[in-house]
């Protein structure tokens, strides 16, 4: 195969037909309350960690949300577990859980759209 | 005994001559279509708790029956002139009126989303708008799609010919957004293992229990809210439909299938307003839709006195905000007739 | 999908096309990649339609390019552009037809500024008058030369011995239609049918019996913007918003594509040859490619021109299988001899391995 020096580039499109969702139904499934985020931010403008590194945890949550999961398995490790999330939340999602559950299973399901 | 006439049989009009009447007054209300209830006959359910459309309607029609005001169906206005401190108005039947008070009624018309060419209503086959999915949310309705199939993913598209440029209308169409989220509720019962989305701009929830309505869509439903809005949508080779739009939450553009997209269209001012404008003598808003002296206190007057307005012709409004309206509406020109 | 639905949308998007006289404008590249093109347009109108079509030789490029590029500020490029028109005013013309879509656009957006803005456009005489002595008159009409086709392709159609059908299976051609992006995007009312249905090039293809092949990112950029391809290092947005275009198209099996762009066509030729050989994927049939036209050849091929005589074997792609499937008669042999037979060369590859 030749190489002209340039090559076609890989598309960040959200391809919404190559959605993963394992990560996220086990989530669901133990934590509920997640359905009812509405990505207002609340939790990542209190975040500890967020406050000192790259850590979004609204966007770590929509990003699970939308089976898109590459991320989230460094980013992840970011979190402190320290609840603060928890208090904004104004649709009363158990914050923590979620994340601990993420923690627990990413391994288990290596993303297939890498 | 005084004599009002109101343009407009629909909600907003009936309920106006029915508290005119029970007050005491004389009213005909000139109706363009053959039968009573404006665009309630196109709804089946509303917001927010799935009342059926006949409980306002039968209402509507025993209020027509059992009270003394009458109804001319299929007719129009032609003019009205001011004469001797009254109103002269000519109808398209030929009919001489005269009249004390005149109360515009004329409501809505729905966007018409063909002006929206990128979403391919009437050129894609799977592109329908919410006032045709609720005929089709009636039990015998057709949902089916391509090869004679349910469909499997549906999308809807908020702010269809509201708040955008390009269509002409800058103003915010209130109910669209909610009749999406109950929409969206009542497909996810026809269809249980459907996947469906909501694309949104903002989410105006604004009325009393909208916002329960949208956290149940979300909770038991599982409807997926995604805010971002549609670039376009194409047709494949299969007839479903790829879309376009932006994760705006994640940053990223997104693209999916979806095998019926549903475009929430907003409402506007219509010709039956327009019209009446002209006929009037009363002025429009840059929106289209009729000018009320003041928004708060005499939200019923227009600048010609004598000449009240009721309903969706002043804005967009549920319906519940237009009995409302109507209401009020009776209570001013009651008022005002007694004072002369 | 339903055609009532477009045909309104094309209704609302009406332009005027001026009728005969034209001032004609060439493009600086195109007669690089689609040698025969420009010429075969001014045949037909000159033979086949009996038009005046004048064009002056002291016309330059409209230096699209360099402004687009950022070489080339804007004062610069509107008293090129006035120049243009000066030589259109000295000749007696007012109606242009231009060659090129960039400078389509080029031409639009400049009396665009110069209707709201006239202090820009009183500027500009001053600069021409102190730069070459000329004065101009803004031309009355401004119409690309697709739109000069479209407007007499009944004519065409009415003359035609090769129509858009396979002649083995009797069937109308699949065609995809590609609009250069300045041709409508910027100025939705100044192309026929707007920026999102564009009618040029549908109308030629069906009053030529062919039937269009609408796929979903048609209206899609093949990436032929100056930013973007001249620096080597750019080329893969090109390569890619082509590649899109390509994957997009592909379940429906065209049996080619014509574009009214200088550009386009050449990138969606080529490019097909570059992906072949980077990941060895073609998206026609019979692992070839699909060949790609101007609307001009297409014109010429329904004509009856020879299409070796109509520059049509410098494409990448080759074009012997459209050729085949619409029953037009060439001899091979002939293929890399010019005019007056003797031989121009012929490549040491060509197509996508065919």
């Amino acid at each position: 195969m030749k190489n002209f020096g340039y090559t076609v580039i890989k598309q960040r499109t959200i391809d919404y037909d190559q959605f993963d969702g394992r990560l996220l139904n086990e989530v669901l499934e133990m934590e509920p309350s997640f359905k009812v985020c509405l990505s207002c931010g609340g939790c990542t403008a209190t975040c500890s960690a967020g406050d000192l590194v790259s850590f979004n945890v609204r966007r770590m949550n929509l990003l699970l949300r939308r089976g898109q999961t590459v991320e989230l398995e460094s980013e992840i490790k970011k979190c402190m577990l320290c609840g603060k999330c928890m208090l904004v939340c104004p649709r009363g999602i158990n914050l923590r859980n979620v994340i601990m559950l993420v923690k627990k299973s990413i391994l288990k399901y290596k993303p297939v759209n890498s | 005994m005084k004599h009002i006439v109101i343009i407009g049989g629909g909600i907003a009009g009936i309920e106006t001559a029915s508290a005119l009447t029970d007050a005491g007054h004389w009213v005909t209300v000139i109706e363009k279509e053959a039968q009573v209830g404006g665009k309630l006959n196109n709804w089946s359910y509303l917001f927010p708790d799935f009342t059926p459309v006949d409980k306002i309607k039968s209402v509507l029609q025993e209020k027509c029956s059992e009270k003394d005001f009458s109804v001319l169906h299929q007719t129009e206005v032609r003019s009205i002139l001011r004469q001797n401190g009254k109103f002269s108005i000519e109808t398209s039947g030929e009919q001489q009126l005269e009249a004390d008070a005149v109360v515009v009624a004329t409501g809505y018309e729905l966007f018409d989303a063909r002006r929206k060419e990128e979403y391919g209503y009437k050129i894609y086959d799977h592109v329908i708008t919410s006032a045709d999915l609720e005929q089709l949310l009636l039990p015998n309705g057709d949902l089916t799609v391509a090869a004679g199939e349910n469909p499997k993913r549906i999308a809807f598209v908020h702010c269809v010919g509201s708040r955008d440029e390009k269509s002409g209308n800058h103003y915010c169409s209130k109910v669209c957004c909610i009749t999406g989220v109950k929409q969206a509720i009542e497909l996810r019962k026809r269809l249980p293992e459907a996947e469906i989305y909501c694309f949104y701009m903002d989410l105006r929830m604004y009325g009393k229990h909208f916002e329960e309505l949208y956290r149940e869509a979300q909770e038991k439903y599982d409807i997926q809210f995604i805010r971002g809005r549609l670039s376009e949508a194409s047709e494949k080779i299969d007839k479903s439909l790829l879309i376009k739009a932006e994760d705006t939450l994640s940053g990223r553009p997104l693209k999916m299938n979806v095998d019926l997209l549903v475009l929430l269209v907003g409402m506007e001012a219509g010709k039956g307003t327009t019209t009446a404008a002209a006929t009037c003598g009363i002025g429009c808003e840059e929106s289209g839709f009729l000018k009320t002296t003041d928004s708060f206190l005499k939200s019923n007057f227009s600048e010609q006195e004598g000449i009240f307005l009721a309903g969706s012709c002043t804005a967009p409004m549920s319906v519940n905000d237009t009995i409302l309206h109507a209401r009020s509406a009776a209570q001013e020109v009651n008022n005002w007739l007694l004072r002369k | 999908m339903k055609r009532e639905g477009k045909i309104q949308v094309w209704q609302d998007y009406q332009k005027e096309i001026a009728d005969d006289h034209y001032f004609y404008v060439r493009s600086c590249i195109r007669q690089n990649f689609f040698p025969g093109s420009e010429q075969t347009f001014l045949k037909i109108l000159r033979s086949e339609l009996k038009k005046d079509i004048y064009e002056n030789p002291h016309h330059t490029s409209c230096s699209g390019i360099g402004y687009h590029s950022d070489i080339v500020p804007f004062e610069t490029i509107q008293t090129i552009v006035a120049r243009q028109f000066a030589l259109m005013t000295e000749a007696g013309y007012q109606n242009l037809a231009v060659s090129c879509i960039t400078s389509f656009g080029i031409y639009n957006e400049i009396i665009e500024t110069w209707k709201e803005f006239p202090s820009e456009l009183e500027k500009v005489r001053n600069f021409l008058k102190k730069a070459t002595g000329r004065e101009f008159e803004i031309p009355q009409n401004v119409a690309h030369a697709s739109d000069i086709v479209y407007k007499f392709r009944q004519r065409i159609a009415d003359k035609a011995e090769h129509p858009l059908v396979n002649q083995q299976t009797g069937k109308p051609l699949k065609i995809v239609e590609h609009i250069g992006c300045h041709y409508s995007k910027m100025f939705p009312s100044k192309g026929v049918g707007g920026a999102e249905f564009p009618h040029v090039l549908v109308g030629m293809i069906e009053a030529w019996g062919g039937e269009v092949v609408d796929y979903p990112e048609r209206r899609h950029c093949c990436g032929f913007g100056f930013r973007q391809y001249l620096v080597m290092s750019n080329r893969g947005y090109s390569l890619s918003n082509s590649r899109k275009k390509f994957e997009s198209m592909e379940p429906y099996k065209p049996d080619a594509i014509v574009s009214n762009c200088p550009g386009c066509p050449m990138f969606l030729d080529r490019w097909q040859y570059v992906i072949e050989e980077m990941e060895g994927k073609t998206f026609g049939e019979n692992g070839q490619g699909i060949p790609v036209m101007t609307y001009e050849e297409m014109a010429g091929l329904v004509l009856g021109y020879n299409p070796w005589d109509m520059g049509m074997q410098m494409h990448q792609t080759n074009v012997e299988p459209l050729l085949d499937k619409m029953g037009i008669a060439y001899d091979p042999n002939l293929k890399y001899a010019g005019k007056d037979g003797k031989l121009i060369g012929k490549p040491m590859m060509v197509g996508c391995r065919c």
